[in-house]
């Protein structure tokens, strides 16, 4: 067993685990903090991605051990109480989702291409960037213009209307 | 329409819990003291097991149990069942081999269920699984659907040919007689490529034994739960049905497959008794592969007849179904009554005559996915459609168009019979938003710069609204197909709508209660749409075949009727007036030419407290329930235009536009109606070209991850342009013929016409990967390949 202690949505925590422990189980299992999906095992789907020390990363494949003091931010964190953060309005707004199942990997990527690539994404950019996530249910068209429209508002700037 | 009836593109109200990281799927449910489920699989395609030895991995640590078929046998629990007898031609009753949840004496295909281990947690078990020893003697295998009639491997001795069933329908005689006169015949030989569904939530189960009332829970990820209790109840007899409940919490998706009854939730709701403590199982990806049933997998040799005058006078196709080593739940139907009685597609064809074999391989089972047989006529008919225009020398569409049936309701020669709609309307609307006449110039735009371009169209036909059970049941269906409703309103007038459709994505809890909305005159937010446990709903057949709008949401609909007119009842007495003078509108019971009304939340108190009708011969209480069972099928339609670009180098194809023009009737909400289109059609894209599913000849499956079987990601489509017509259904009460599955249907024919287009020949199977395009290519210019 191994000690292990990170911040997770901005509270400490500290566990005893099994060493093999990944960051998705231990998220899921130790924390209850079951928004992180897992989707494939493989890095693939992108289900579980959460972010760490700010930057996305796939909870399936890192050890919760490689996140020992790191700030990790997970979809139930991402909400400010009961204000949704633009980009989780933006999926609703645009029925960016169906089953729900990725949603929590495809918000927190969204999320981090905006903060990286800034507020005007480009219909190219979002889908070459969204290439480690996989949907089934949408076929991708209203995730696009989800990921385009909370981009914009995450930086104070208004949505656009209602999904095409 | 109110602003949140029909017709409006409400906003979802399920997504808040999705978005928040709340949603409650099977796998995110921890119960008391749950132990932990692997699966020993065969990694054999066909063996005989002589031993299996558990001594080593009982002793590991955690383990709690280690179960094989010899203990399912000792406990009497039956095997799985198909729940559609399908007779061949010669009236003999199809032959079926026995399907035990772990394998008895034999595995049939790599993944097979050999055994199980429970352990105190997941990774003990799976450590453990991997110390079952195994003594299997390997036999030759028969994986391709082609070759599997009459192969030297059995798979099961019931089939000694691996022949399940010789089907057939149609008029054979007129169909050849039509052929015999005919001025033109195209053949074409097409492959309906396998595929594996791979909704992202894998399934996933938990079962449960209370020693206290001897009642079990089975906590799954079902389409339909309802369904899944019956099966495991009175088929496979794991407890009498009253005493097992069966709950679908969310749902990650499933598109066909999980209708399905499947070894592991039967494994893992038998094992909780026996282990004392709740067993719980999550399927990894790569047994989601393994084990998921497949879809499609057809093998077909099509044929097309036409007059002088280019009207199409016969149709007939001879089909070679792969079923996989097991027949499972509704996987007889799938290539027979759900494939053949579409053959007719769009258009007037007088004779047709279909012949299916059902064969046994050592894979997976095949079963129902998205559009389940109804995308393999489609294909068939619209490759045969464009490819006789072509022969022809016509216009594609114009042939169409020509040969569109025009008038309703008409009667195929293949059972259906098609109530109403106005197919060259759709074809016009999508042949203007695709921009057809500007195709010209956009292929020499390509040309110019070394580029095949060409445009391919998909006129689709689809048999949804599954189904009138009378019907269905004389083709053989073990079950009705209506659909069950309770619609119960509370003393402050809040309303719980009790449902037997699922969802898992359609967004059901928002288009219900749009419905109530508009019928009751009530806000979207005092609605509750309850659905997926068998303790809460009394019974329900799920959510697959584009069923929910038009089944589901008509046996509400009936209940609503019934609780206004109870509520009129209540309204008569509280405002002192007869019965027939009450008339309900916008949300109020109001007595005709008066001004005095009741608000439907005013009444519903009234009917609760009782004080105005106590002794009298009404009851108490504002709940209604009804059943509805659909008088026809419903036939949603459309044309989908498919234009695509291909490198000649490399063989790539990028789809450059894609439009969908869909008649579904009337729509609830376009925006999630919408979002459906979007999702089907990146299915019949992937379908088309990168998805599918191999095995080598020793029968492993070559394609058993994501880094193996390529799944569209967005960088592989385009923004899609949807429009809508629409002639409602005439058949139930709120004109609906359903929206799921009509991209999956329309968009494998639409790509592969265009890329065929492109091509200049007809030489191409799905999925045309860029390996298969650039072959292709070559074909087509064998001057230029020798240079």
């Amino acid at each position: 067993m191994a000690i292990v202690s990170m911040t997770v949505n901005g509270k400490p925590v500290t566990a005893d685990i099994d060493p093999r422990t990944l960051l998705t189980q231990f998220l899921r299992e130790h924390l209850r903090l079951t928004g992180t999906h897992v989707g494939c095992d493989t890095s693939q789907c992108g289900a579980c991605v959460v972010h760490m020390n700010g930057a996305a990363v796939k909870a399936c494949t890192v050890l919760a051990l490689q996140a020992d003091g790191a700030d990790v931010l997970t979809i139930e964190g991402l909400a400010q109480g009961s204000e949704l953060h633009p980009m989780q309005a933006a999926f609703r707004e645009h029925h960016g989702l169906q089953c729900g199942y990725c949603t929590p990997g495809m918000i927190m990527t969204a999320v981090d291409m905006a903060n990286r690539l800034g507020p005007d994404l480009s219909e190219e950019t979002i889908r070459s960037e969204l290439e480690g996530n996989i949907c089934r249910c949408t076929g991708y068209h209203n995730i696009v213009r989800a990921v385009e429209a909370g981009a914009r508002a995450m930086a104070g700037q208004p949505m656009r209307e209602a999904a095409e | 329409m109110t602003g949140t009836g029909i017709g409006a593109p409400v906003r979802r109200k399920e997504d808040q819990r999705f978005i928040t990281g709340q949603g409650r799927y099977t796998d995110d449910l921890a119960r008391p003291g749950q132990t932990h489920a692997a699966f020993v699989r065969s990694p054999h395609a066909h063996a005989r097991i002589r031993s299996i030895d558990t001594s080593a991995a009982s002793a590991m640590p955690g383990v709690v149990a280690i179960l094989t078929g010899d203990d399912l046998a000792a406990d009497k629990i039956g095997g799985l069942i198909c729940g559609w007898m399908i007779h061949s031609k010669d009236g003999t009753p199809m032959k079926a081999g026995p399907h035990p949840a772990l394998a008895q004496g034999k595995v049939r295909y790599v993944g097979d269920h050999v055994a199980v281990v429970i352990a105190e947690t997941f990774a003990q078990a799976r450590d453990a699984a991997e110390t079952v020893e195994v003594d299997y003697e390997p036999l030759a295998a028969v994986v391709e659907t082609a070759k599997a009639k009459g192969a030297g491997a059995v798979v099961h001795d019931e089939a000694p040919d691996n022949l399940v069933y010789e089907w057939h329908l149609g008029d054979k005689d007129a169909t050849e007689a039509a052929f015999a006169r005919a001025k033109h015949v195209t053949r074409l030989d097409i492959t309906n490529n396998r595929l594996i569904p791979n909704p992202i939530e894998t399934r996933a189960a938990i079962g449960e034994y209370d020693a206290g009332t001897g009642g079990y829970t089975l906590y799954t990820t079902s389409q339909n739960p309802h369904v899944a209790r019956l099966v495991l109840s009175a088929f496979i007899g794991i407890a009498p049905e009253h005493q097992l409940r069966v709950i679908a919490p969310d749902v990650g998706g499933g598109f066909g497959s999980k209708i399905f009854i499947y070894a592991e939730e039967t494994v893992c709701v038998w094992a909780a008794k026996k282990v004392g403590r709740p067993v719980k199982w999550t399927s990894d990806r790569t047994e989601a592969f393994l084990a998921d049933a497949h879809g499609r997998d057809h093998v077909t040799h099509a044929e097309m007849a036409v007059d002088e005058n280019a009207r199409i006078i016969g149709l007939r196709v001879h089909t070679t179904a792969n079923l996989g080593a097991y027949l499972s739940t509704f996987s007889s139907s799938v290539p027979t009554y759900l494939y053949a009685p579409l053959l007719s597609g769009q258009y007037d064809i007088p004779a047709i005559y279909a012949e299916v074999d059902g064969v046994y391989t050592n894979t997976a089972p095949v079963d129902a996915y998205r559009g389940a047989g109804r995308p393999e006529a489609t294909f068939v008919v619209e490759r045969l459609v464009e490819v006789t225009a072509r022969q022809l020398g016509m216009d594609p569409a114009k042939f169409r168009k020509k040969n569109y049936i025009k008038r309703f309701p008409h009667q195929t020669p293949v059972i259906m019979n098609y109530d109403v709609g106005d197919y060259a309307a759709s074809l016009e609307k999508a042949m203007e938003i695709a921009d057809v006449k500007g195709f010209g110039r956009r292929k020499r735009e390509s040309a110019k710069r070394g580029k095949l371009r060409g445009i391919g169209y998909s006129s689709y036909i689809e048999a949804c609204g599954i189904a009138p059970s009378a019907a269905v049941g004389a083709l053989g269906a073990g079950v009705g197909l209506w659909e069950s409703a309770e619609v119960r309103v509370n003393p402050t007038g809040s309303i719980e709508v009790l449902t037997g459709s699922h969802s898992h994505g359609q967004g059901h809890e928002t288009t219900f209660a749009q419905l109530v909305s508009d019928r009751l005159g009530v806000s979207i937010d005092t609605v509750n749409i309850v659905h997926g446990d068998t303790d809460k709903v009394q019974f329900g057949m799920g959510t697959y075949g584009s069923r929910s709008g038009a089944v589901g949401m008509s046996a509400i609909t009936k209940a609503i009727d019934k609780v206004i007119a109870k509520g009129k009842k209540v309204a008569a007495y509280a405002l002192e007036a007869s019965e027939g003078d009450i008339e309900f509108e916008d949300g109020r019971f109001k007595v005709a030419g008066t001004d005095r009304s009741l608000a439907f939340g005013e009444v519903a108190l009234q009917a609760y407290v009782a004080h105005k009708f106590s002794g009298q011969d009404l009851e108490p209480g504002l709940k209604e329930g009804a059943f509805y069972d659909p008088t026809n099928f419903t036939f949603p339609a459309g044309v989908h235009i498919c234009e695509v670009e291909i490198d000649p180098d490399t063989g790539v194809t990028r789809i450059e536009r894609f439009t969908a023009v869909d008649d579904f009737g009337v729509v609830i909400n376009p925006m999630i109606v919408e979002g459906q289109v979007h999702g089907g059609i990146a299915q019949g894209v992937g379908q088309a070209l990168m998805e599918g599913a191999i095995y080598d000849e020793s029968g492993q499956l070559v394609t058993a991850s994501y880094q193996d079987y390529q799944m569209p990601r967005a960088g592989d489509l385009p923004s899609f342009q949807i429009g809508m017509t629409s002639t409602p259904c005439p058949s139930n009460p709120l004109g609906i013929k359903g929206c799921g599955e009509a991209g999956a249907i329309a968009a494998p024919p639409a790509v592969i016409n265009a890329i065929t287009d492109a091509l200049g020949h007809e030489e191409i199977a799905m999925p045309a990967t860029p390996q298969a395009v650039w072959r292709a290519v070559q074909r087509a210019r064998p001057a230029m390949a020798a240079e």
